[in-house]
């Protein structure tokens, strides 16, 4: 399958277009927030930040009840046992990274070990990344049987398979990624870790999105979507799910297969939730950051 | 093989209605022509109603066009000829064009809403389309008044005098633009004739020209019927006819110029072909499906009206067609969400109904999206597939002009060349494949006024536009659109 660049971004330009107003906003905005993937993914993280980042996913602003949850908190690996501990009682997922994230350069038995670690340590969701170096050489069964590998090694455990697709370079190779992906076991395919530019796009998200609509069709599995980084206003979010809306429909509009990775993108969904329910903006004072 | 799953687009988050204010427009109940410089009675005082295809109201009354109209409106077209416009200098006349352009878009935003409310269009298009593109032409014109002379050297370009010109209803702002600003910037006088259900905005437009403070009688506008239009054809004192239209009203046009030395352009009907191969980027081109047959209702003379995919993905490419399809927000044509707003007239609206009821005679599958309509008296069709069509079919053949598509499919390319060449029609056509040798070898053969690679309905005021056969001679836009309003000597 090839893709046409610039239809792509017409398509996007297109939609981005669409005129979300009054009861049709806020049901976006609240179904943006259930969708969050709240991460922390920097080298200082520590136990407290994390037990202060778990309870802003399950109480996202106490002060305005009947906001949903968020769907997840993405830490690294040795920080799952704390948001495990934090979440109980919870709906909220612990998510992990894994497989030497970010950069992915490790051995395959370091990856497979990571992984084991951070399921057994209590992730419901592994976040791995695939090596764009092997696949940009053309080593396309490498990357396929290393994610198939990881797969295995998550068990239980839901497996988002990060394409970082700012490293990829075409959007010829973000559909080749995705359908490697889908084809070795993903449940999700994720656009980027957060610390590559560029991270998520619109037009990336459509190819990604499209690829998981002809897997669809072909063998009836339906595969979630993450795009992460660089989603950080409620308009760009809504207009994710606009895209997301007019490409797979009603099936695909729920937590379970699609999600955001973002961390300030929260707060500026509680601010425009308040706003199209209270006809005011409040300062960003009013808001929590953690 | 197990069915193929579908997606279901009957979704929980419906998008809020989203209408485009229109409490600023300010319309007259009633309109003159637009003769000399000022707006005056018609002769015969007779009006007629002009509706809003999205729910029948009348909008205004505009005035009914005569033969002693026509003959005023050209004797005014002359005297401005003679007295101020073939004299003035070719950079002024290039200001004043250039001036229309900046007004244009100044009061774009009133334009598109009168566009969409007297045509049925989507307000989405009138804004991103009509309306920056009816500038857009007058800019691309004004630059040439002054510079004739290098866009054919060598030669001696002197204006042809008054042009009568008669426009559709699909496009009747764009197409005014079209038609005025190559023979204003040549040096010529003009008559306009815009089309009996839109007439709105070709008044909207007389009012700014009156407003640029153009000479009067450089620009007349009579608005009338078909019988307006033939006066206009037969009036002794025009030099030019620019027609765009029916194929049928073009042949009349043509044989009544036939033993007068009028210049003649016509640009008629079309039934494109739009050719996916199976190494098409096929998500994109399906976009290009859907831009090429259901942009504008559908009423678009170089539509991609007959779709031809390669028999290797026709399967799938019908199922991403048929699950789009039922993205299309079909509706008011004011509320910014719309895809596809109202058909043009109640007329066109029972031509197209005919043809889906002939296409299910003819035993082409009959495919129709679930989108809901409104129920409020206004003229609606939902966007419809015929697959499975032969080249024998009637709606294979013939223009529809409407949101109905006819699909093929063919085995090699030599096939597709034959079968889309093999129509009396040849103003357009789009090809979809990764392969640029493909696209090189198909466009040569093709005979087809536009072709399109990888995209459709893209229209700029540098790229001349006209077709084969049926569809017409002359060319618009461009270098090219130039000649048709100059002898050269």
């Amino acid at each position: 399958m090839t893709i046409d660049q610039v239809s792509v971004e017409e398509r996007v330009a297109r939609l981005s277009s669409r005129s979300i107003k009054n009861e049709s906003k806020l049901h976006a905005l609240k179904l943006s927030l259930s969708m969050l993937d709240l991460t922390t993914l920097a080298g200082n993280d520590t136990p407290g930040k994390v037990r202060q980042l778990c309870y802003k996913a399950a109480h996202v602003h106490d002060a305005f009840p009947g906001l949903p949850t968020v769907a997840a908190v993405c830490v690294y690996p040795t920080l799952v046992k704390v948001a495990r501990k934090a979440l109980e009682g919870t709906p909220i997922k612990v998510a992990s990274v894994a497989t030497a994230f970010p950069s992915g350069q490790a051995s395959r038995e370091v990856k497979l070990d990571d992984t084991r670690f951070a399921v057994g340590e209590g992730a419901d969701e592994v976040d791995m990344v695939i090596s764009r170096g092997r696949f940009l050489q053309g080593d396309y069964t490498f990357v396929f049987d290393e994610i198939a590998s990881v797969k295995e090694a998550c068990g239980p455990a839901h497996l988002k398979v990060i394409l970082e697709t700012g490293e990829l370079s075409t959007l010829d190779n973000v559909r080749k990624a995705s359908d490697i992906a889908m084809e070795a076991g993903a449940d999700f395919i994720k656009t980027s870790t957060g610390k590559v530019q560029p991270a998520a796009t619109l037009p990336v998200t459509l190819v990604m999105l499209e690829a998981i609509r002809d897997y669809y069709y072909r063998t009836g599995r339906m595969v979630g979507m993450k795009p992460a980084g660089g989603i950080s206003t409620a308009k760009l979010a809504l207009q994710y799910l606009v895209v997301l809306r007019e490409t797979l429909g009603e099936a695909w509009l729920t937590p379970d297969y699609f999600r955001f990775g973002a961390s300030s993108l929260a707060n500026d969904l509680l601010m425009q939730i308040l706003k199209q329910t209270t006809g005011v903006y409040q300062s960003i004072d009013y808001f929590s950051k953690d | 093989m197990a069915p193929t799953p579908r997606l279901n687009f009957d979704t929980r988050w419906e998008y809020a209605p989203a209408p485009e204010s229109s409490d600023f427009i300010r319309l007259l109940p009633q309109y003159d022509h637009f003769i000399g410089g000022k707006f005056v009675p018609p002769v015969e005082g007779k009006y007629f109603p002009t509706l809003n295809p999205a729910n029948g109201n009348t909008l205004a009354s505009v005035a009914d066009g005569s033969a002693a109209d026509i003959d005023k409106a050209v004797k005014e077209a002359r005297k401005a000829y003679e007295k101020y416009w073939s004299r003035m200098s070719p950079t002024d006349r290039g200001k004043y064009i250039f001036r229309i352009a900046r007004m244009i878009q100044e009061r774009a935003r009133e334009f598109a809403v009168i566009e969409s409310l007297d045509g049925g269009k989507p307000i989405r298009e009138s804004k991103s389309v009509d309306i920056p593109l009816a500038a857009a032409h007058f800019f691309y014109y004004a630059g040439w008044a002054d510079k004739l002379e290098y866009a054919f050297p060598n030669r001696r370009p002197v204006s042809l005098g008054v042009a009568g010109q008669i426009i559709p209803w699909n496009f009747p702002l764009l197409m005014a633009a079209w038609k005025l600003a190559p023979a204003l910037a040549c040096g010529n006088t003009v008559v306009l004739k815009p089309a009996e259900t839109t007439p709105l905005t070709a008044l909207k437009l007389a009012e700014l020209i009156q407003d640029a403070d153009l000479p009067p009688g450089v620009v007349n506008i009579v608005t009338g019927a078909g019988a307006t239009g033939a006066a206009l054809v037969n009036h002794p004192g025009v030099d030019k006819i620019a027609f765009t239209g029916s194929t049928e009203v073009g042949k009349i046009i043509q044989r009544a110029t036939a033993s007068t030395s009028k210049k003649i352009t016509l640009e008629l009907g079309g039934k494109a072909a739009n050719i996916i191969f199976e190494d098409a980027p096929l998500d994109q081109a399906v976009e290009g499906i859907i831009n090429g047959i259901y942009f504008n209702q559908g009423h678009v003379c170089c539509a991609g009206s007959r779709l031809f995919v390669q028999e290797s993905v026709e399967e799938i490419v019908v199922q991403k067609l048929k699950d789009r399809m039922e993205t299309l927000i079909v509706g008011d044509p004011l509320d910014k969400n719309t895809d596809i707003g109202a058909i043009n007239s109640r007329a066109q609206l029972e031509k197209i109904e005919a043809y889906i009821e002939l296409g299910k005679n003819e035993g082409a599958e009959f495919y129709q999206s679930n989108c809901p309509v409104p129920q409020n008296g206004g003229n609606w069709c939902r966007p419809t597939l015929f697959l499975h069509a032969s080249q024998s079919h009637r709606i294979v053949q013939e223009e529809i002009f409407g949101p109905v598509l006819a699909v093929q499919s063919f085995r090699t390319v030599e096939e597709v060349i034959e079968k889309a060449n093999n129509t009396y029609y040849g103003l357009s056509a789009g090809v979809w494949t990764d392969k640029g040798s493909k696209i090189f070898k198909l466009t040569n053969q093709m005979r087809a006024g536009v072709i399109w690679a990888n995209t459709y309905n893209k229209f700029d005021p540098t790229s001349p536009f006209g077709g084969y056969k049926e569809s017409g001679f002359g060319r618009e836009g461009g270098l090219h659109g130039l000649a048709a309003y100059l002898k050269l000597n």
